[in-house]
């Protein structure tokens, strides 16, 4: 599984365990060697966000201060300049010892991504550098209420001027854009084209005419909030790449959406659902779970969560060589987040109606039933499984007329 | 394990054109018509083992070649594509097997050899019930002097119709003994049976039967768990198969999807289609993916290994049975016609879900492998 187009030398990388390993075991706090409870947990960043420790602080602080919150960014842009193998190194040894991800947000993941392979020189040099130090958190504005699969059918519009656009619309399930400083936008500059006609810009959430409301869904709390756009003024500079060449910027966006959607499973190993229903059903006389059918249904559910880790571990080898077909992404998406639901459908058989308590002790104040009801979105968000199985259709198998 | 290494990608490559070369899946739609009466080719099955086949998993001190679970797996799921019937699975991977980890000196340098150069057909006796239960055996060896006797039933023994000598497991006081019996021993009735897939299986009676000292393979108390690594060893390699089948069966119906038309359209251009074709792809990338684990579990010996084979052999069996039901489907009504090749991959896939385990008690195993 070793990459072939790593430099290191064996050696080298050991060196590089080594000291990794030393630092993080000086540097990380041990309230930061326990994994997040809540997304109020976790650290977001940003000019609107407060840490909830100190430890919390000196984690994110000293990780930024060695470029480790974005570990395989360029070093002029804040990031740690490290290769694939260290990286990977990195991450092995932080979950050796248990260490929080000192940050997390769309920038580290995603936004930063597309900026440094399509962003100007300009563009990088003004936000990498904060969003590895944490100080600005973007949201992301694509959906619309008119446009949610079928996304190139946006309508928010940016008429061009002389240095400046003027941004109207609204856009829809933009995750925690209340908490956020920055937006990047696809916005409609030519009403003629479809795929054509989408530019991709940068919008400063404090600008007059940005307003932003939460979304309540069925599991209540919820990140997502709606956000509208009425005759806001946007500098001519913040436009990312060409006009009307947004769409491109899009695509390789949502690649990496679905990557990480698909690897939840991968950074954060869910419990057995067999020992999980053990411990709330109890044993048979032979020692089985005592509820053959949910037994049954649990056995093929693990099956086909072994095998999609299996398929995450090869993809991510074929990754490395070249080899992957980069529509698989999609694949990976569509079948990753079946299965989240399908888990949650069996927690709540097993959870039986302890699950069901929104509002008590022992329920953890009802976080069966929520995130039962949270993983509803998974097929939706990114993407719907309908949408991935055309993408399948048409881009792996070759079927045409989607 | 994920990245085919070259030396395993060219044994595959070499393999694939080797069977599409000398035997198509027609092959055995014309042994079944001509009533075979050893239901396979013997000179396909020596001009397969003149390319190393038969000798994988033969070390290299009997002649063989001395590969892994992992390139028998390779081979099987070009046999699956091909659905080419061969002494390979009883012969080459089960009897090698058995014999390679557990058999004396002399019964490795008396069969192996042999085995490496597709002189003999050993066949390996199990099951004794039509639903694999290798927990229930009641086939019975005694000591008998200095050797042994054998009394019992066994049934679905692949090749049992045409093997020199058969492997069987039977129970015994402290443990389990696994036999070599001769096919000519007093005593042995072999009875064959033509199985729905127009591969052979046999049934086959042990009365009585006296073997000498040198009969047993391994130990008594080993012989449990050879069942079960044999078994695992068994199972995986079908599941390599049934990936094979499945495989094959899809791309001949993608390939479908985008030639024939109805409504003046092509009927891969329907998303009711389309969504199906790519769910069925999804699981075959799935198959793929465990299955590699598991394989490479079994080389290592390591002790997942159960617990994968057994993932492994009950996604295949499912992701086949989608295969081959919507192969049949997909094809509309051509697809239920014996001129189509695609009822003979669902006839095969039939077969080799059951073998060994089919997916029910598959993910049984899985639960009590994951303590529940």
């Amino acid at each position: 599984m070793k990459s072939e187009i790593a430099t290191d030398t064996t050696d080298e990388l050991e060196a590089f365990r080594r000291t990794t390993r030393e630092w993080l075991e000086a540097n990380c706090p041990s309230e930061m060697r326990r994994p997040a409870t809540s997304e109020a947990d976790i650290c977001w960043g940003g000019r609107r966000f407060t840490f909830q420790s100190e430890a919390q602080k000196q984690w994110m602080q000293r990780m930024a201060e060695r470029g480790w919150t974005v570990p395989t960014w360029p070093r002029e842009y804040g990031g740690g300049g490290l290769t694939r193998d260290e990286a990977v190194v990195l991450q092995q040894e932080m979950a050796a010892l248990g260490c929080r991800p000192p940050l997390q947000n769309n920038g580290t993941w995603m936004f930063g991504a597309a900026l440094l392979k399509y962003g100007s020189e300009a563009h990088k040099r003004e936000h990498l550098p904060l969003i590895a130090r944490g100080e600005i958190r973007w949201a992301q504005g694509y959906s619309e209420p008119g446009a949610g699969s079928d996304l190139a059918s946006l309508s928010t519009r940016a008429d061009v001027h002389d240095d400046h656009f003027v941004v109207n619309g609204q856009k829809v399930w933009t995750s925690f854009a209340d908490q956020c400083d920055m937006i990047f936008c696809l916005v409609r500059t030519d009403a003629a084209q479809k795929h054509t006609g989408i530019s991709f810009l940068l919008i400063d959430m404090n600008t007059p005419g940005v307003r932003t409301r939460p979304i309540r869904l069925i599991s209540g709390k919820s990140p997502f909030c709606e956000t509208f756009f009425d005759d806001v003024r946007v500098p001519r500079a913040n436009l990312v790449g060409d006009l009307n060449a947004g769409w491109t910027i899009a695509k390789y966006l949502l690649t990496h959406e679905r990557e990480m959607v698909s690897s939840i499973y991968e950074r954060r190993a869910p419990p057995p659902l067999g020992r999980f229903a053990v411990e709330r059903v109890g044993r048979d006389a032979l020692n089985r779970l005592d509820a053959p059918a949910l037994r049954t249904a649990i056995a093929r559910f693990e099956v086909d969560e072994a095998a999609f880790r299996a398929w995450l571990a090869m993809f991510g080898a074929q990754s490395d060589i070249g080899e992957a077909n980069p529509a698989v992404p999609s694949a990976l998406k569509y079948y990753g987040s079946e299965l989240a639901k399908r888990r949650n459908d069996l927690m709540m058989a097993a959870g039986g109606s302890d699950a069901l308590e929104w509002e008590s002790d022992r329920s953890e104040q009802g976080v069966l039933a929520r995130t039962w009801l949270h993983s509803r979105k998974a097929s939706i968000e990114g993407g719907t499984s309908e949408i991935m199985l055309n993408m399948i259709a048409k881009r792996l198998l070759g079927l045409s007329g989607t | 394990m994920w990245i085919l290494s070259d030396e395993r990608r060219m044994l595959r490559d070499s393999a694939r054109g080797f069977l599409e070369g000398q035997a198509p899946a027609s092959h055995v739609r014309q042994l079944r018509d001509a009533e075979d009466p050893r239901g396979y080719a013997p000179a396909l099955w020596q001009a397969f083992a003149d390319q190393g086949y038969s000798a994988t998993l033969v070390p290299e001190a009997h002649g063989g070649i001395g590969l892994g679970v992992t390139e028998a797996g390779l081979i099987a799921e070009e046999l699956g594509r091909t659905l080419r019937p061969t002494p390979f699975f009883s012969t080459a991977v089960l009897a090698a097997w058995l014999l390679r980890e557990a058999g004396s000196q002399a019964q490795q340098a008396c069969w192996l050899p042999r085995i490496a150069a597709a002189e003999t057909v050993v066949a390996v006796a199990v099951d004794e019930h039509a639903i694999h239960r290798p927990d229930r055996l009641r086939a019975i060896a005694k000591r008998d002097g200095d050797g042994w006797r054998v009394d019992g039933r066994k049934q679905a023994v692949v090749d049992g119709h045409v093997a020199d000598a058969l492997l069987v497991a039977a129970r015994c006081e402290g443990g389990i003994a696994w036999l070599l019996v001769p096919r000519d021993s007093d005593g042995v009735t072999v009875e064959r049976t033509v199985m729905v897939d127009s591969h052979n299986a046999a049934r086959v009676q042990f009365e009585n039967v006296r073997l000498g000292a040198d009969a047993l393979v391994g130990t008594v108390a080993g012989g449990a768990a050879l069942l079960d690594r044999v078994l695992d060893v068994g199972r995986v390699v079908v599941a390599a198969e049934l990936l094979g089948i499945a495989d094959e069966v899809f791309t001949r119906t993608v390939a479908y999807l985008k030639e024939r038309r109805q409504f003046g359209r092509f009927i891969g251009e329907f998303q009711a289609l389309q969504h199906r074709a790519a769910e069925l792809w999804c699981d075959l990338e799935l198959t793929r993916a465990i299955l590699r684990q598991a394989l490479a579990d079994v080389d290592a010996g390591a002790p997942e290994a159960a617990l994968h084979v057994a993932q492994a052999k009950a996604r295949a069996a499912l992701t086949a049975e989608r295969a081959v039901a919507e192969g049949v489907q997909m094809h509309g009504g051509i697809g239920v016609t014996d001129e189509l090749d695609i009822g003979l991959f669902l006839k095969r896939a039939r077969v080799l879900q059951a073998l060994f385990g089919d997916a029910f008690s598959q993910l049984d195993r899985v639960a009590i492998l994951t303590g529940y």
